[in-house]
């Protein structure tokens, strides 16, 4: 029973590690027993090491799954651009089109400024949030199970889950609402709209202190809530999966309820790309609009 | 769980994709899109013209006809009247004519009675004066009674 449990704590945290590239200091020990000689660029082969990288590191599988889904479909999108037709649309083209409109629509709806920028960034968002949320569906053990076969030691497929992939977004998002906040208003403007509200002048440190943790919630909420639901949902596709092991009854159970959280993740994965989307587009919004 | 490098990766991979979208996938999409919305809308106003126009036309033709119809009207009632005007002038050209031929014709026989009966007093007017000629052989002389003669004979 406790060699069970503890193959099951096995597969779960290995399920939930990163295939971690960054480097090792000189003099560190191993998991194999070996004390490096100098600093090292290496593969983490335990959770522990790849802890013990520091902020030296890739996520390889995050940045590659992410990376990878992308740039496939940046190369089918500028390849519909390029021999798009005015004409009657057909195929993958009325594909690309209904998204591009989708998208324009959510903008048109939410942004009230002009800037160019805002549509293809949303697009981007959409996108690109989109596909890495699609890998959840792919049942779980696929890819890391073809990856242990090859010798690869983690492998984690949805990159979604991986708070570095949101915040890299989320944080990305939250430079660019500074940026326009600086530029449509000024400095001043924008720290006026920070100090100076909602409360009279003169309580402006409870304004700032208001109105800073309100700026700051917002690239944290929006990467904790992406991250939150994919990685919760990939929590219980584990949990799953665990049936499986655990007699026919179980295993067919087992297999009903996968593909019943599959079903309504289809809807999750959905929702957190349109709601990361209409996010960044209502906080530039606001970015973009004078309050007085 | 790590934070690390992967989250600066992220973000630059971030800002190469936005800008790549920006700059070669969404601009063509929009003005396709806006291109052929604008054909769309163009290709709906001409139709909406054509029918218009269609509209138009099949009135214009039904006044037309309706105009056709009346003059037509107009002109064969013109015409009956012609007709008729014609066929009095005709029988009011025949009856003077006719008029004419009788009177003509009184005339004439008027003239040629009265020469023959000029012809039959100068002839009874002879035979009067042969009669008497005869009767009187001697004493009368045609050359010396002629004036007596010719009372007689104006009073046949």
């Amino acid at each position: 029973m406790s060699a069970e449990a503890h193959d099951s704590t096995h597969y779960i945290k290995h399920h939930l590690q990163n295939l971690a590239y960054g480097k090792l200091p000189a003099g560190y020990v191993r998991e194999d027993g070996q004390a490096l000689t100098q600093d090292t660029w290496t593969i983490a082969h335990t959770a522990k090491e790849a802890k013990d990288m520091g902020f030296l590191a890739f996520h390889i599988d995050s940045l590659g799954f992410s990376v990878g889904l992308m740039l496939a479909l940046m190369i089918l999108f500028r390849s519909v651009a390029t021999r798009i037709s005015t004409g009657v649309p057909s195929g993958m083209q009325n594909f690309v089109e209904m998204i591009i409109e989708f998208v324009d629509g959510a903008v048109r709806g939410s942004f009230t400024s002009r800037n160019n920028l805002v549509a293809p960034l949303a697009l981007t968002i959409f996108l690109w949030v989109f596909c890495m949320n699609l890998m959840d569906l792919l049942p779980i053990d696929w890819l890391p199970g073809l990856a242990t076969m090859l010798g690869v030691p983690f492998l984690k497929v949805v990159p979604s889950t991986d708070p570095n992939v949101t915040f890299g977004m989320s944080l990305s998002v939250f430079a660019l609402v500074l940026y326009y906040s600086v530029k449509m208003k000024g400095a001043g403007g924008f720290f006026s709209e920070l100090a100076f509200q909602p409360f009279p002048k003169y309580m402006f440190p409870v304004n700032l202190l208001l109105e800073g943790v309100g700026l700051i919630a917002k690239p944290i909420s929006l990467a904790l809530r992406l991250f939150g639901n994919m990685y919760a949902g990939e929590m219980i596709f584990i949990l799953i999966a665990l049936m499986f092991s655990g007699g026919v009854a179980l295993a067919v159970f087992g297999g009903v309820l996968q593909w019943a959280w599959a079903v309504f993740h289809i809807l999750v994965i959905t929702l957190q790309a349109f709601i990361f989307m209409t996010l960044t587009i209502v906080y530039l919004d606001m970015a973009h609009q004078e309050h007085h | 769980m790590n934070i690390n490098m992967t989250l600066i990766g992220q973000s630059i991979t971030f800002f190469i994709f936005v800008w790549f979208c920006m700059k070669f996938v969404w601009p063509p999409i929009v003005s396709a899109l806006e291109t052929r919305r604008k054909q769309i809308a163009d290709g709906l106003a001409a139709a909406d013209r054509g029918r218009h126009e269609l509209e138009l036309a099949a009135r214009r033709a039904s006044e037309n006809l309706h105009e056709a119809k009346q003059k037509a009207a107009e002109i064969i009632a013109q015409a009956e009247k012609r007709a008729i005007q014609l066929v009095e002038e005709a029988k009011g050209a025949a009856k003077e004519e006719g008029d004419r031929l009788i009177v003509a014709a009184q005339a004439e026989i008027e003239q040629e009675s009265h020469r023959a009966r000029e012809a039959l007093r100068a002839e009874v007017a002879a035979l009067v004066v042969a009669g008497a000629g005869r009767v009187l052989r001697r004493e009368v002389n045609p050359q010396a009674h002629a004036d007596l003669l010719e009372a007689i004979k104006n009073e046949l």
